[in-house]
């Protein structure tokens, strides 16, 4: 570090001379990581923000309609398919239905981050650092 | 003249350009099909015709697909920890692939591959079938845990786990749905306005003043569109990445 940033002789200070003389590679990888450290600082918080809660109201209709839209579609969808193989109609598509609507809700919930999610015991998903 | 109203579905009509069959299914190249192909070759030749020169300090065009990379491998990173990188090719494919196919949408005349559902939950699929055959493949049946939450009792357990395989389940569909509602309601919202504009300016000069306000409005809505067009290729790679994350890691 020292030896490649050594000065250059001619006794000169200030900005002048410093503009033109090559940016070296160390130093330059030394202030790409000094930048990244403090992006870093704020990436979580940002991309966390994002995520937690869309920027638009219409956004967040969109996207929790249609986790509860798809909830009850696999719920109804698998319980006839039941049916058609099993030869249970309507049973199957009865519990198929409520199951989906228990699916449907759970999604939504957890997609509104007040559920834990797959795995996660009580708790809900805290925040990624 | 009157004749032909605005029809703000017919954009998304499907065209035989190739009719193929190969025995009994209609295999024909649409232009659904020839915009599938377009978009790969916009995203590709564009990531490498940007990426060529490898210039140190990269130039305007560079440093997008030099955003565009570190935007997903650390949203991949964030998401699934280290050990989620190994998936960064399938994550950037799918997150390109969805941005450009929804930007090419926006262009007049073009058709958006997204606004159909078929072809989002064609790209769904793709990922819960990399997550189901990833994680049986890591975890072999330990990737059963994912269903079974901690702390239920047992008692309870067969109807707990029954909806949770069916919430499982419905990921790909409401993954699917989302992208998929999110063109379709945006591409008619902006035909319906600018069919305002053609059908009031047919009214003469009231018609035509009265126009610009619709005039306005799609002007608007075509940003919002950019908007929701890169959004939604997000929203779409951050929830694969989760998805992935439960492949890696069933029970935190």
């Amino acid at each position: 570090m020292a030896n490649k940033n050594r000065p250059d002789g001619t006794g000169e200070t200030g900005r002048g001379n410093q503009h033109d003389a090559e940016i070296r590679d160390d130093d330059l990888e030394r202030r790409r990581r000094e930048l990244e450290a403090s992006l870093a600082t704020r990436l979580p918080n940002r991309l966390e923000g994002k995520d937690a809660k869309p920027v638009t109201g219409y956004g967040q209709a969109l996207k929790l309609s249609s986790e509860f839209i798809a909830g009850i579609v696999v719920g109804v969808g698998l319980g006839w398919f039941l049916d058609r193989v099993a030869g249970t109609s309507p049973w199957g598509l009865i519990i198929g239905v409520m199951l989906g609507f228990g699916a449907a809700i759970l999604n939504v919930l957890r997609s509104a981050g007040v559920v834990a999610e797959f795995g996660q015991g009580g708790k809900p998903r805290e925040p990624k650092e | 003249m009157a004749a032909d109203k605005v029809d703000p579905i017919h954009q998304f009509h499907i065209i035989k350009l190739i009719p193929i069959k190969i025995g009994s299914y209609d295999v024909s190249f649409t232009n659904s099909a020839l915009f599938m192909v377009a978009t790969v070759i916009v995203a590709a030749a564009f990531l490498y015709l940007t990426t060529s020169s490898r210039s140190l300090v990269p130039g305007r065009l560079q440093s997008v697909s030099e955003m565009a990379y570190e935007f997903v491998g650390n949203m991949l990173r964030d998401a699934a920890g280290t050990q989620g990188m190994r998936f960064f090719p399938l994550v950037f494919s799918l997150f390109m692939f969805v941005l450009v196919a929804n930007l090419l949408g926006l262009i007049p005349y073009f058709f958006t591959i997204t606004s159909h559902i078929i072809v989002t939950f064609g790209l769904a699929i793709l990922v819960i079938g990399t997550v189901i055959v990833y994680g049986f493949m890591k975890h072999g049946l330990g990737f059963l845990k994912l269903f079974v939450p901690h702390g239920v009792p047992i008692y309870l357990m067969p109807l707990v786990v029954a909806i949770e395989v069916i919430s499982f389940v419905s990921r790909p569909v409401s993954l699917s749905v989302r992208l998929f509602a999110n063109m379709l309601a945006g591409h008619i919202t902006l035909k319906v306005f600018s069919g305002f504009v053609v059908s009031l300016s047919a009214l003469g000069a009231v018609g035509i003043a009265g126009s610009v306000l619709p005039l306005a409005m799609a002007v608007a809505l075509t940003a919002l569109e950019l908007l929701v067009a890169f959004l939604q290729a997000y929203v779409f790679a951050v929830l694969t990445c989760m998805y992935l994350n439960d492949a890696l890691h069933p029970s935190h």
